[in-house]
């Protein structure tokens, strides 16, 4: 092993039933580094960090940390840390109602007893070190975030801490408290720490590392000096697309924008309490629009707002013209809006129960509480549309939990089209589900749109939404950030737009 | 063939009360042919007064309140992901009322319907109260109705000012509790069949089960699919109010006065047990009332198995408990799976029909 070298990885890979989370990927620390760890959702991230930790075995590969001459096997997150590696996780995972310094050393080390002046004087020494604004005795809730954070870190960082693992350590702080953390983050660097920092916020990569490794479905992409990684490029390493690559445009209808048609949907100045800013938003019958951005840049955020998924904090919505009233789900259903949500498993199933009461769910509650569908009824229902989508199950009565994941989002998205929605809304529809599932669910939508129905598509890959959408709306940090309509979706002015580095 | 396996896959939850229902039986049979005596057995029509008594009887009778329970305790348990603890208190306090008015008043129907009526207002606003902790401030159901576990006999003591009182012995309420004129078969029998008939009718004429179990399986996907998770939960609460008071009233009536201290006392430990040995996850989720219902009965023939076994009314707790544990392990999770791993493995072997696999899975407990 080279000396400036704490941890190789090599030829990691590490499969699930169906999924191959991991493929011979490798990846290299270096002493005193701050790697940044990117790739979409599915990419292999957490897989691999959790494969460090311990908390998943790989399935072949070798790890190699520095001080120790052959490769290691790591069996526990326990072990992980004795070897010097620590993680500190996105959600902050101490105790509040104890002191900072109890929260530093409790559940280490091998001691029955606890020696608490001895304690409060190791963690005083600890605490000046990395200059941590807290004192030994003050109880963890009554510092700020970041300040816990950073006790996790202190917590995490021993005498013998080689490699660092900051999983999204920043999603819950402000931009004062991002500055003391990265503060900390150089201090550890400078004394020889390899760090490895995972993020969504492309400024704080750029902020803070020193070098980028891309993923991407589970494989390597390459490993990079930020130097030579400009944003562009790092979006499209991670999206999967090369920056020129233009081939496989597909033009669709153009809409112009002044035929003075009345939109099926509007919206004005909406915002919601999951944090999206106030924006507008229009769609016209048969149109397929689609909103794109990075992950966490708000596109949810802000379907689920036209949904009234969230509590509604501002703004209004017209349909056909008219100003409606949408504060909650049922209130949307009612205008014939229909949204599949991004997590299917959260939001989506109801795990434990049949396919067939999955699909008549909306429709059944848009009837209302005191009108059943009969029997007969529920199984014609779910009969045609398990037919129509071919969703593969074993019967109609078979729990929806059973199926693939491929299948389980047909069943949901059955379940809208049952409530044969004006406008329905797709968010990611096609995640985690095999590819040709996902070129049905694609055509599946042109022929919607076809027959008159509005959609708005949301889709982390890039190429689906130059294929399906003739508008897109582009955000970053939970605002509209620019619209991009029919000639200019391409992948190329897509990743300059969600880059901000120019609005083409 | 198909048919049958997909009625038992259907029911297989079922299986485990009914089991222990059989074997309780089973058990008293296996008794009484030891001691060459069936009276355990015996249902005697009293010449005099033309009523049905026997074990089986007052097993069928005894259990009441509790099926009444059970099934209420079946929705709240589904929506809400926890048990309400206080239908003992609540029930105390619903009684207490209902007394409270009966005494008050001419002994007559009417102002027994209007007893009963008031109790189930009384007992429907504890509900509420404890909905609304529920399912609006988010509480744990189990600390939630704690509240009204704790306070709920003080405020059956204030209303019945301290005293016991008593119903005179010849009020007709008393029928409710015991027989009508010339019916041989204890009122409160039918009381069951009628609120079970009523529970069956509600599930099929409205949404109740599917939403219920929409929001205990999955609250953000019920929420999004424009249930509002909030009233489910409450109303739960509410209709499990309707049972204490009812089953409030039958104890009363059965008894001829209300003691705040002593009635229903521990009657919330039964019916969570008899959801839970109804096959029925106390996480909530999905259910099956007529598991629960069962359930019930499983609790009573068990304690009346003891007594009638001469075992003293100390030592019946521990003898319940053994048994409990017994049913308690064999609906496990963990059990079941290697129980339906046996059956999958028997059943693929043979090619023997599924119900031979069910008697081999009991001949296993």
């Amino acid at each position: 092993m080279q000396k400036d070298i704490v941890l190789t990885m090599r030829n990691v890979s590490k499969a699930f039933p169906g999924v191959k989370a991991l493929q011979d990927v490798d990846f290299t620390l270096r002493k005193g580094e701050i790697c940044a760890l990117m790739g979409e959702n599915g990419a292999g991230k957490s897989t691999l960090i959790k494969v460090l930790t311990g908390v998943y075995h790989m399935d072949a590969g070798q790890v190699n940390i520095a001080g120790i001459d052959k490769a290691i096997t790591i069996r526990s997150p326990q072990e992980a840390q004795n070897m010097g590696i620590s993680t500190v996780y996105q959600e902050i995972t101490l105790c509040p109602n104890l002191t900072v310094a109890e929260n530093m050393f409790i559940g280490r080390g091998k001691y029955n007893f606890i020696n608490w002046r001895d304690m409060e004087k190791k963690a005083k020494e600890i605490l000046d070190n990395l200059d941590i604004p807290a004192r030994p005795s003050q109880q963890l809730s009554n510092c700020s975030l970041a300040v816990q954070q950073m006790v996790a870190i202190a917590r995490a960082v021993d005498a013998d801490c080689k490699v660092l693992i900051l999983d999204e350590p920043t999603s819950s702080l402000d931009d004062q408290e991002v500055a003391k953390l990265f503060a900390l983050m150089r201090d550890l660097k400078s004394k020889g720490v390899g760090i490895v920092f995972v993020t969504h916020f492309l400024e704080q990569v750029y902020e803070v590392c020193d070098s980028i490794t891309v993923l991407r479905d589970g494989k390597l992409v390459g490993e990079y000096d930020i130097k030579n990684l400009p944003r562009v490029q790092l979006i499209a390493k991670m999206m999967g697309k090369e920056f020129d690559d233009l081939s496989e445009l597909n033009k669709k209808e153009i809409s112009s924008d002044e035929d003075g048609e009345t939109p099926v949907l509007e919206a004005f100045g909406l915002s919601s309490a999951a944090g999206v800013k106030p924006f507008d938003f229009k769609i016209k019958k048969g149109e397929v629009n689609g909103f794109t951005g990075l992950l966490g840049s708000g596109r949810s955020e802000s379907v689920r707002a036209i949904f009234g998924a969230d509590r509604i904090t501002g703004g209004k919505v017209k349909m056909h013209g008219k100003t409606v009233r949408i504060a909650k789900p049922i209130d949307a259903m009612k205008q014939k809006i229909a949204y599949l949500s991004e997590d299917r498993k959260g939001d989506g199933l109801i795990a434990d129960l049949s396919v067939r009461e999955n699909i008549i769910l909306a429709l059944q509650v848009k009837k209302g509480f005191f009108k059943p569908f009969s029997r007969a009824e529920a199984e014609a229902f779910a009969d045609k549309y398990i037919k129509l989508l071919e969703i593969k199950t074993a019967s109609a009565d078979t729990l929806i939990g059973s199926l693939s994941g491929g299948n389980q989002q047909k069943a949901i998205l059955a379940r809208w089209l049952l409530t044969n929605p004006e406008y329905l809304i797709l968010d990611e529809p096609t995640r985690g589900i095999d590819v040709g599932t996902k070129v049905e669910i694609q055509k599946l939508v042109l022929k919607l749109a076809a027959e008159g129905m509005s959609i708005t598509f949301i889709s982390s890959e890039i190429e689906e939404m130059v294929r399906t959408c003739s508008r897109l709306i582009v955000m970053r940090d939970r605002k509209i950030v620019g619209e991009l309509s029919s000639s200019e979706i391409t992948q190329d002015n897509i990743m300059h737009t969600i880059a901000g580095g120019g609005n083409s | 063939m198909s048919k049958v396996k997909t009625v038992m896959q259907k029911n297989s939850q079922l299986i485990i009360p009914l089991i222990a229902l059989l074997a309780i039986v089973l058990f008293n049979v296996i008794r009484c042919v030891v001691i060459g005596n069936f009276s355990f057995f015996e249902i005697r029509l009293t010449e005099n007064t033309n009523i049905l008594s026997g074990n089986v009887i007052n097993i069928l009778k005894d259990a009441s309140e509790l099926a009444i329970l059970a099934m209420g305790m079946t929705l709240v348990t589904s929506a809400s992901r926890g048990q309400d603890i206080s239908v003992g208190a609540s029930a105390a306090i619903a009684g207490s009322v209902f007394v409270k008015i009966l005494l008050a008043n001419p002994a007559n129907w009417g102002v027994i319907i209007i007893a009963i009526l008031a109790s189930c207002v009384v007992a429907m606003i504890c509900g509420a109260f404890n909905g609304i902790l529920v399912s609006i401030f988010k509480i744990q159901p189990m600390i939630a109705t704690l509240i009204l576990y704790t306070v709920g006999r003080s405020i059956a003591y204030w209303i019945n000012g301290g005293a016991t009182p008593t119903i005179a012995k010849d009020h007709p309420v008393l029928y409710l509790g015991g027989f009508f004129p010339g019916n041989p078969i204890p009122t409160p029998i039918f009381i069951v069949i009628i609120c079970a008939i009523i529970f069956v009718l509600v599930l099929k004429f409205t949404n109740l089960g599917l939403y219920t179990q929409a929001v205990g399986i999955n609250e953000k996907a019920a929420h999004l699919n424009g249930i509002n998770p909030i009233k489910m939960k409450l109303l739960t609460f509410i209709i499990l109010g309707v049972c204490v008071a009812l089953a409030g009233v039958i104890r009363v009536s059965r008894l001829a006065l209300i003691n705040h201290e002593t009635i229903l006392l521990g009657v919330e430990m039964d019916a969570i047990l008899a959801v839970a040995i109804g096959g029925n996850s106390l996480g909530g989720g999905k259910f099956k009332l007529s598991g629960s219902i069962i359930g019930a009965y499983v609790i009573e023939a068990l304690t009346n198995t003891l007594y009638a076994m001469k075992v003293a009314s100390t030592d019946v707790k521990a003898y319940k408990a053994i048994v409990i544990i017994l049913i308690v392990v064999m609906g496990s999770p963990v059990v079941k799976k290697h129980t339906s791993r046996l059956w999958s493995k028997l059943f693929k072997k043979k090619e023997i029909p599924a119900t031979a696999g069910a008697s081999s899975s009991k001949g296993g407990m």
